[in-house]
């Protein structure tokens, strides 16, 4: 695209230091982390063991969300269906209670799970903060290879550790292949 | 057996892929030209898609008196299909979820597909049930609202449990399955030449970058969305036995139901992952990815869950006869030796007989026998369906209400129908999104551990090449 032009006119969103190979990728996320960095991110096509604690990251809370919903799908369902067969219109079903707790447990559970991935799915792209419609790291051409078989590590601008020189130069020493500044 | 009981696994991956070559294999199967066997077979699928509609339109316009069923049998194919079909999911559901939580690596190379099975044979078993109330005008009294009297539907009932089981089922199928597909998305995004192709996977890859901050949520979600499937997948196909077994009708009202459909929805639905994956192998070429070792692995489970339903079905007729209930008895003898006992056989033949070849690690490992027996599989499971449904309907209570049941053309070509429905979307499925987890399979291959690297972070130099395949007389 116009990147040239591009370049000239918007400021650095971040540093992008290109890696070889897990390992690589999993020791420069190391010592970014104990360099004290915290607006950084490593980027890989599939998920590396180990990875969150190379970053130094606190353990997700998506578990929290999902549980919440869980129990909501559990007493709504469990309350529709008492409410409706036994308050709203009760109706003698071969003699049985109005309220037939056991007989309500299939609709319950299901209602359960529904509930509970709605929020795994939905409550990931919330912590994730997708869906995105761009995300100034496509402005990098070499970016491209990270669904692929490359390996990144962004440093963005906005962290309160970072200036032009000394990142750079910290990443030099990392093992990077290839560093660029990506543009927002 | 010189290395001390210490068993070398087979790589999961064959020959010398790199992450690259991984992408390729699969990603470019999009961007390739289409081959021409595809056209033929999606317009024979179109075809069949078109003959469903037709059927289902005559169907609703007629009323549900063009299918065979009588006064005495009024549960025929439309709900042996729904069963069958709702089975052959399961696979899917199995290999994506329970597979994942039991570390199986081996998963990666079929969820994508089996996974797309189950949708699309979850489409096809619900219209049964929905066509099958008569008025379909007035579905939405299955749904949990007041209708026109103020009433609700009964909660206590298991064909409405039917309803939320299925619908559940499918929604969380597809939350699963778009989920996976994601990391997969961004990877066509970023490398289909055509601009149009590039926003449209870009759109529903919805912005991955795959950052590790993004990973740690998804990863999470994964394995939450697959704990939360697995225990759903048990209670899907539990309550469509409690279809049958809450109710009093002899050889229907037995509590060994549950776990015996669960077994075999599993059988079946592994029987047609066989089927589909032998074909789509061969054809795109993912011999390397899709092994034989995999093939290997998914006969021993259908060997097993084989036998799970063949003593389900000796211990049935074991309790019929220890319970000492006479309608239970006959009802179970009558099985073997009634009006439909050609039935039975058929059933027996292919569910518990045929199987028995994958004792041998010859016919495990040869794909004509797999692709054969895969068939003879899902065959003697819609006669499992047939049997269990009809005999005991058919001759039930009272020998004054006795009825032969036989399909009329209809129940025939809605079945084949369905066919359409499932190729069509499983071709168009084929054509247009990854067939195989792209950054999973990528998971699994040696590389993807930071372990495996030298202290620098440099790939170790490779061994001596006959430590490779340890075990390749495939």
């Amino acid at each position: 695209m116009s990147s040239q032009v591009k370049e000239q006119e918007s400021k650095v969103f971040a540093l992008l230091a290109e890696y070889d190979n897990p390992a690589k990728l999993m020791k420069a996320a190391k010592l970014v982390n104990r360099a004290g960095y915290t607006k950084f991110d490593a980027h890989s096509p599939f998920p590396i063991h180990g990875m969150d604690d190379a970053m130094g990251l606190k353990e997700s809370k998506l578990g929290w969300i999902v549980l919440s919903h869980a129990l909501v799908g559990f007493a709504g369902g469990l309350a529709l269906q008492v409410w409706a067969s036994s308050i709203a219109y009760p109706i003698n079903i071969g003699g049985r209670p109005f309220a037939n707790i056991p007989a309500y447990v299939p609709v319950t559970f299901e209602l359960t799970i529904l509930l509970s991935a709605f929020a795994a799915v939905f409550g990931m792209l919330f912590l994730n903060n997708l869906p995105k419609h761009h995300h100034s790291l496509f402005n990098s051409e070499n970016f491209q290879r990270v669904t692929d078989d490359k390996f990144f590590i962004c440093i963005e601008t906005e962290d309160g550790m970072y200036s032009e020189e000394e990142t750079m130069k910290f990443l030099e020493g990392t093992g990077a292949s290839h560093i660029e500044q990506v543009y927002e | 057996m010189s290395n001390s009981g210490y068993v070398k696994e087979a790589p999961l991956v064959k020959g010398n892929h790199t992450f690259g070559s991984i992408t390729a294999l699969i990603a470019d199967i999009v961007e390739k030209p289409t081959p021409f066997w595809w056209y033929i077979a999606f317009g024979v699928s179109n075809l069949l898609l078109g003959l469903l509609f037709l059927m289902l339109g005559y169907l609703i316009w007629e009323g549900t008196g063009v299918w065979g069923l009588n006064n005495t049998v009024a549960w025929g194919w439309a709900i042996i299909n729904f069963v069958w079909w709702v089975g052959i999911g399961h696979a899917g559901t199995l290999i994506s979820a329970v597979l994942y939580l039991f570390r199986q690596g081996w998963r990666t190379a079929i969820n994508r597909f089996a996974e797309a099975m189950t949708i699309f044979a979850v489409m096809c078993a619900g219209i049964f049930p929905a066509v099958h109330v008569g008025r379909i005008w007035v579905i939405y009294w299955v749904f949990p609202l007041p209708n026109q009297m103020q009433m609700w539907p009964n909660f206590q009932s298991p064909l409405l449990w039917d309803v939320f089981a299925v619908s559940t089922y499918f929604t969380v199928s597809l939350l699963f399955w778009y989920v996976g597909l994601v990391p997969d998305f961004a990877t066509l995004r970023d490398r289909v030449k055509s601009k149009l192709a590039a926003k449209l996977y870009g759109a529903f890859a919805l912005g991955w970058t795959g950052g590790n901050r993004q990973w740690q949520h998804y990863e999470k979600a994964y394995m939450l969305l697959a704990g939360l499937a697995t225990p759903l997948v048990l209670s899907v196909h539990t309550i469509v036995s409690f279809d049958f077994a809450v109710s009093i009708i002899p050889g229907w009202h037995t509590t060994i139901f549950p776990p015996y459909f669960v077994a075999g929805a599993i059988f079946s639905g592994f029987a047609m992952v066989m089927s589909l994956m032998i074909i789509a192998r061969k054809i795109y070429g993912l011999e390397d990815i899709m092994t034989i070792d995999h093939i290997e692995k998914m006969n021993i489970i259908i060997l097993v869950t084989g036998w799970m339903v063949g003593f389900a079905y000796i211990m049935e007729f074991f309790i019929a006869w220890y319970s000492g209930v006479e309608y239970e008895k006959f009802a179970f003898v009558n099985r073997a030796t009634g009006p439909y006992a050609w039935a039975y056989w058929i059933m027996m033949s292919c569910n518990v007989i045929a199987p028995n070849f994958f004792w041998f690690r010859k016919m495990r490992r040869s794909i004509a026998v797999s692709f054969i027996l895969s068939i003879v599989v899902n065959i003697g499971m819609w006669f499992e369906r047939f049997v269990i449904t009809v005999t005991s309907l058919a001759q039930d209570f009272l020998p004054g209400s006795w009825a032969y049941y036989s399909p009329t053309w209809v129940d025939v070509l809605t079945y084949v129908g369905t066919f359409g429905l499932f190729f069509t979307h499983f071709l168009l499925f084929l054509r247009f999104l990854p067939m195989v987890a792209i950054a999973e399979v990528k998971m699994v291959l040696p590389q993807a551990d930071p372990h495996y690297y030298d202290e620098e972070g440099n790939e170790p130099v490779p061994e001596t090449e006959t430590t490779n395949e340890p075990n390749s007389n495939a």
